[in-house]
């Protein structure tokens, strides 16, 4: 039986990792933040799950359940921030909610 | 022995007193402070009283009675415990120092009656008998310490007790400041004593010292080091020469202060501390032979001065300065018993003098300047025959208290183990210049026409609660010295020999107590011996004083003026004090005060020390201002910064630390 190698897991969790940042990055819209992120953390919750594989542990595989409830409760409380900058600012443009500044 | 056990309670008295008026007597009426004032204070008398009964009732073996309550500090083999201790010594010290506390505290209600800060006054009272108490109970000598600086911070803040007046702040800074300077001297010979002996209780010191060879009568030697340096604090303390300055300006403060702080207890602590730490000083010879100097030159300077001083506190003042040179004499010459004599009989003459002169100043509205006075006889007889058996007293005619003490001096510094024939002449000389210049002031304030304006000034005597403490007072001032009444027929002296265990426990020589009681199974008949004693060169020359004074400003009023015309350099530079404030102003406070402005005001510290702190401080806020442009209110660029971090991050562990397996 072939067993794809570990290393693939790391590489596409890299690839998706990597691209989190850029759309982080250079997107402007909260929403698309928000989907970045969740696309970061699902990459990570890959490289656990790809190493409790290959080291035969139950460690990795507890870690990503804990990502996942620290995610559904991110998007929670970060979903109802954005719908209340929304109403306040009429835009959801990151570069205008700029006020916390010095 | 219930006090005895509890000996803390008669320093715990005067405390209570002074935290009770001083922090909540400000709403009280006069009534409810008076109470706890005089209260506080009889209860301290009552009980050091009981203590004393008790006291005497000890075996021998007991004796010092020492009691530790807690250990106070603890630092390696240096160990310090509030341990009190009660023997000969304090026995005298205790009744002198409550028994004159509570007479002034009692004369205190009637002259203090009209001032503000009523409660203060009293609180600051009280607490200068709770640290004098601490002072002489202390069982070693930092707790002793404690006493001394506490009774300076009294004094300070009395002698300023009217602090909107500018001379008053100077005074009680000079004061403060003064004897600051002998404290240092204090310190150090507290330091020197401990790393000699690995101990600062009495008891333990003394029984080291007692085995330690007599020092050369050279300087060096430990002894001779540790002596000098305790006894600069005395010169501080006790204003003999030269650090005396300040007591003289001290006169600023109330009259009851001048009599209880600056006559009667606290400008004894010098003295006290001396004739405790005799075992040191009686192995010093060279320390020894200065306390004796010191004291003669005081006693006979500050009487030179006290000659011509027109103000009536003034007077009194520099006549301290000298009486406490006398005490100091009477210690450098081994005669301990003789000079704490003298500070137990001073103490009621000299306060008496002060308190009645408060009387004075009272009758006369205010004025100090015996020009102004003259005639008082008649007008307040109470206040003139008190100060007049004072007088008698201080000036050391037969019969009255100062006789027997400065006669036992005087015999002393001519006759004792560390006899001394120069310092017995300057003594003796002092002695004719004190009873003249305490009988001008007689003359001058009630005798003779009245030379204040009688419409302006309605002259009147004190209330009771005033001319009471005088009356006992005068009292003690007459029988208070026959405790030594048979010295003067060749036996012992009743005090010397109360105090002779405190002396001759750890005595290299016999002091001259037991030298006395030796000598008298050998000596002439007792009636020849009354007849030298009362005929003896210090009664003629204190008469002579009495008569010259008597010439001056009664038979011919003239002589004086014409005398101060004749040798004009002389008088004018006894009147202004040798100009010793001058010259200490301009060669030390001037200079002090221009390297304070110049160097460590403008240059150390608004240069180097203001300069750093600023300098810090400056840097701080300007590299934060650029480090602020980053807070930009971006969160894409937060996200960036967060990014460059972790790659930095990851750049660190991979590349150069080498986590790479």
């Amino acid at each position: 039986m072939n067993i794809v190698p570990v290393s693939y897991y790391l590489v596409l969790s890299a690839i998706l990792f990597g691209l989190g940042i850029v759309a982080f990055v250079f997107k402007r819209n909260i929403i698309t933040l928000f989907m970045a992120i969740e696309l970061m953390l699902n990459a990570v919750n890959l490289a656990f799950v790809a190493f409790a594989r290959a080291h035969n542990q139950l460690d990795g595989l507890v870690f990503v359940f804990f990502v996942i409830v620290v995610a559904a409760a991110e998007a929670a409380v970060g979903l109802a921030i954005v719908i209340t900058v929304y109403q306040n600012r009429q835009t959801l443009n990151i570069e205008r909610i700029n006020l916390l500044k010095f | 022995m219930p006090i005895l056990d509890h000996l803390w309670i008669i320093i715990a008295l005067p405390l209570l007193g002074a935290a009770l008026n001083g922090l909540l007597g400000k709403n009280w009426s006069k009534p409810v402070v008076n109470s706890i004032g005089i209260g506080s204070i009889s209860l301290a008398f009552l009980s050091a009283m009981e203590a004393v009964r008790e006291f005497t009732q000890l075996s021998p073996e007991q004796i010092p009675w020492i009691r530790n309550y807690f250990t106070w500090i603890t630092a390696g083999i240096f160990k310090v415990d509030f341990s009190l201790q009660v023997d000969q010594l304090t026995v005298v010290m205790l009744f002198v120092v409550t028994f004159v506390s509570l007479l002034v505290h009692i004369y205190s209600t009637g002259y203090m009656a009209h001032e503000e800060g009523y409660y203060r006054f009293f609180s600051y009272l009280n607490l200068f008998v709770f640290f004098m108490l601490t002072l002489v109970l202390a069982s070693n000598v930092v707790l002793m310490f404690v006493g001394w600086e506490g009774v300076g911070l009294c004094s300070y803040l009395l002698v300023g007790f009217w602090f909107l007046k500018q001379s008053a702040i100077s005074a009680g800074k000079k004061a403060f400041i003064t004897t600051r300077i002998g404290d240092l001297g204090f310190t150090i010979g507290i330091l020197l004593l401990f790393w000699t002996f690995k101990s600062v209780d009495f008891v333990n010191v003394f029984k080291q010292a007692a085995n330690m060879p007599m020092e050369g009568s050279g300087p060096g030697g430990v002894l001779t080091g540790i002596c000098l340096l305790l006894f600069i604090g005395a010169i501080g303390k006790s204003a003999q020469i030269p650090l005396y300055v300040w007591l003289p300006d001290a006169m600023e403060g109330p009259t009851p202060v001048s009599a209880l702080i600056h006559a009667a207890t606290m400008v004894t602590a010098g003295v006290y501390m001396v004739a405790r730490m005799n075992p040191l000083f009686s192995r010093a010879p060279f320390a020894m032979f200065i306390v004796a100097l010191i004291g003669a030159l005081t006693a006979f300077f500050a009487a030179t001065i006290g000659l011509v001083q027109t103000d009536i506190k003034k007077v009194l003042a520099y006549s301290t300065v000298s009486q406490l040179g006398y005490m100091f004499l009477g210690l450098g010459v081994g005669a301990y018993a003789a000079g704490v004599f003298h500070l137990m009989t001073h103490a009621f003459f000299k306060g008496l003098l002060f308190l009645a002169a408060g009387s004075v100043i009272h009758a006369m509205g205010g004025d100090q300047e015996m020009p102004h006075m003259g005639g008082l006889r008649s007008k307040i007889p109470i206040t003139f025959w008190c100060m007049f058996i004072a007088t008698l007293a201080i000036a050391g005619i037969p019969g009255f208290a100062g006789f027997f003490s400065k006669d036992e001096i005087l015999e002393a510094a001519a006759s004792g183990p560390h006899a001394n024939l120069w310092f017995y002449w300057l003594g003796l000389i002092g002695a004719g210049f004190t009873s003249f210049y305490m009988f001008r002031l007689i003359f001058l304030t009630f005798f003779g026409a009245p030379r204040y304006d009688e419409h302006k000034v309605h002259v009147h005597e004190s209330p009771y609660n005033m001319t009471i403490p005088l009356m006992f007072l005068a009292f003690l001032s007459t029988v208070g010295g026959w405790v030594a009444a048979p010295h003067l027929v060749g036996g012992t002296d009743y005090l010397a020999k109360f105090l002779s265990p405190v002396f001759d426990a750890y005595a290299v020589t016999p002091t001259v107590a037991s030298e006395a009681a030796r000598t008298s199974e050998v000596a002439g008949s007792p009636l020849m011996d009354l007849v030298h004693a009362l005929t003896g060169m210090p009664v003629i020359i204190a008469l002579l004083g009495l008569l010259i004074a008597w010439w001056f400003y009664i038979k011919s009023p003239e002589t004086p003026k014409k005398l101060a015309q004749s040798v004009r350099w002389l008088y004018t530079l006894v009147l202004h004090k040798y100009y010793i404030d001058e010259v200490y102003n301009a060669v030390i406070v001037q200079p002090l005060l221009w390297i304070s402005t110049n160097v460590l005001w403008k240059v150390i510290d608004e240069g180097a020390i203001d300069g750093t702190v600023n300098g810090v401080g400056r840097g701080m806020r300007e590299s934060g201002g650029q480090l602020r442009e980053i807070q930009s209110g971006n969160a894409r660029s937060y996200a960036t910064w967060v990014v460059i971090g972790a790659a930095g991050v990851t750049v660190l562990m991979l590349g150069i630390w080498g986590m790479v397996r």
